[in-house]
């Protein structure tokens, strides 16, 4: 039976969501994993999750990037696993040189917690190989660094690969300004490193997993965790 | 060569290019309300001091050139830094 694991950090806050979307849920089986415990690639797949991992100090994720933890990380996307970084886990990603760019305080000067639709832009991914391209999620942002950065003249190169795996749009399925809650360059909300099984997202796909927490009753960020388990399943 | 105490500064901006909300906020809502209208920018950031032992100035300062690119106290990818000695 796979096994994954949600690793937690001092200031991790979003991980019980997550070992209970995945143990409750999706019933994969799942432990939770103290950043210093992770000391060889025994998971599967492994899940970094939302919080505030040290404070946020110097930037969000800096200075859980330098945990040995990512090293194990490191070596286990180097091989191909599925590695997902929720929110602070994309941080940490993103401070790891696991995923391009950078994530920076939200352009409204203020912490965001709102539900945004999100468009598939790729299926290619262990992560939304359930979804249809073009496929609108509904899940939560609750953050105040969310903007993800890139070098605009880098945008392409990342589009031509298929990095970009979601985007915030509006109803009309557009990429809007007024859908971008934090000002991220060209309303990236998700992106994956190259070979596309680690993936980071801003949103909370553990806090729409649920019908009792969803104002429709709609359990989107689901598709997530079910689209990485039928990959971990064959 | 003068060994001893050096005090380094790291200023880390965001890149000329990645929008700096904070400092326009500053600059908009407060200098330019305030009336100083000669300001025509502002860019904020963040600053890090450090007490560094090393055999001169220029030794104070290529450490802390190297320990904020190993450990990355900024991010490349949308940041600079100014390393300077203030004392």
């Amino acid at each position: 039976m796979v096994k994954v694991a949600v690793i937690q950090y001092p200031g991790s806050n979003c991980d019980l969501d997550a070992l209970e979307i995945l143990r409750g849920v999706v019933k994969a089986r799942t432990d939770l994993v103290w950043h210093k415990d992770l000391e060889h690639d025994d998971y599967d797949a492994y899940v970094l999750p939302g919080g505030f991992s040290y404070g946020d100090y110097l930037r969000a994720g800096a200075i859980a990037a330098t945990s040995p933890s990512l090293r194990i990380v490191k070596e286990a996307a180097e091989g191909g696993k599925p590695v997902l970084g929720i929110c602070n886990g994309f941080q940490i990603l993103v401070e790891a040189g696991l995923l391009p760019g950078a994530v920076l305080r939200n352009s409204t000067l203020r912490f965001v917690c709102t539900w945004t639709r999100l468009r598939v832009e790729t299926t290619r991914t262990p992560f939304t190989s359930k979804a249809e391209r073009g496929q609108v999620l509904e899940i939560p942002v609750a953050h105040n660094e969310g903007r993800y950065y890139l070098d605009k003249e880098q945008i392409p190169e990342l589009e031509k690969n298929q990095q970009i795996v979601f985007r915030y749009v509006n109803e009309e399925k557009e990429p809007t300004e007024d859908a971008n809650p934090n000002g991220s360059v060209d309303n990236i909300a998700g992106i994956s490193n190259q070979k596309g099984n680690v993936m980071g997202l801003m949103p909370h796909p553990e806090r729409a997993s649920l019908q009792e927490l969803s104002p429709d009753n709609q359990t989107d960020g689901r598709l997530i965790f079910d689209s990485m388990m039928r990959t971990l399943n064959g | 060569m003068t060994p001893g105490s050096y005090v380094v500064e790291v200023i880390v901006e965001n890149k000329p290019l990645a929008r700096d909300p904070e400092g326009e906020t500053i600059h908009q809502n407060l200098i330019l309300k305030g009336g100083y209208k000669q300001v025509t920018s502002v860019r904020a950031g963040k600053l890090l001091r450090m007490n560094v032992e090393a055999n001169s100035p220029e030794d104070a300062r290529a450490i802390v050139r190297k320990l904020s690119d190993d450990l990355r106290i900024y991010n490349p990818a949308a940041h600079t830094i100014q390393v300077r000695t203030v004392g």
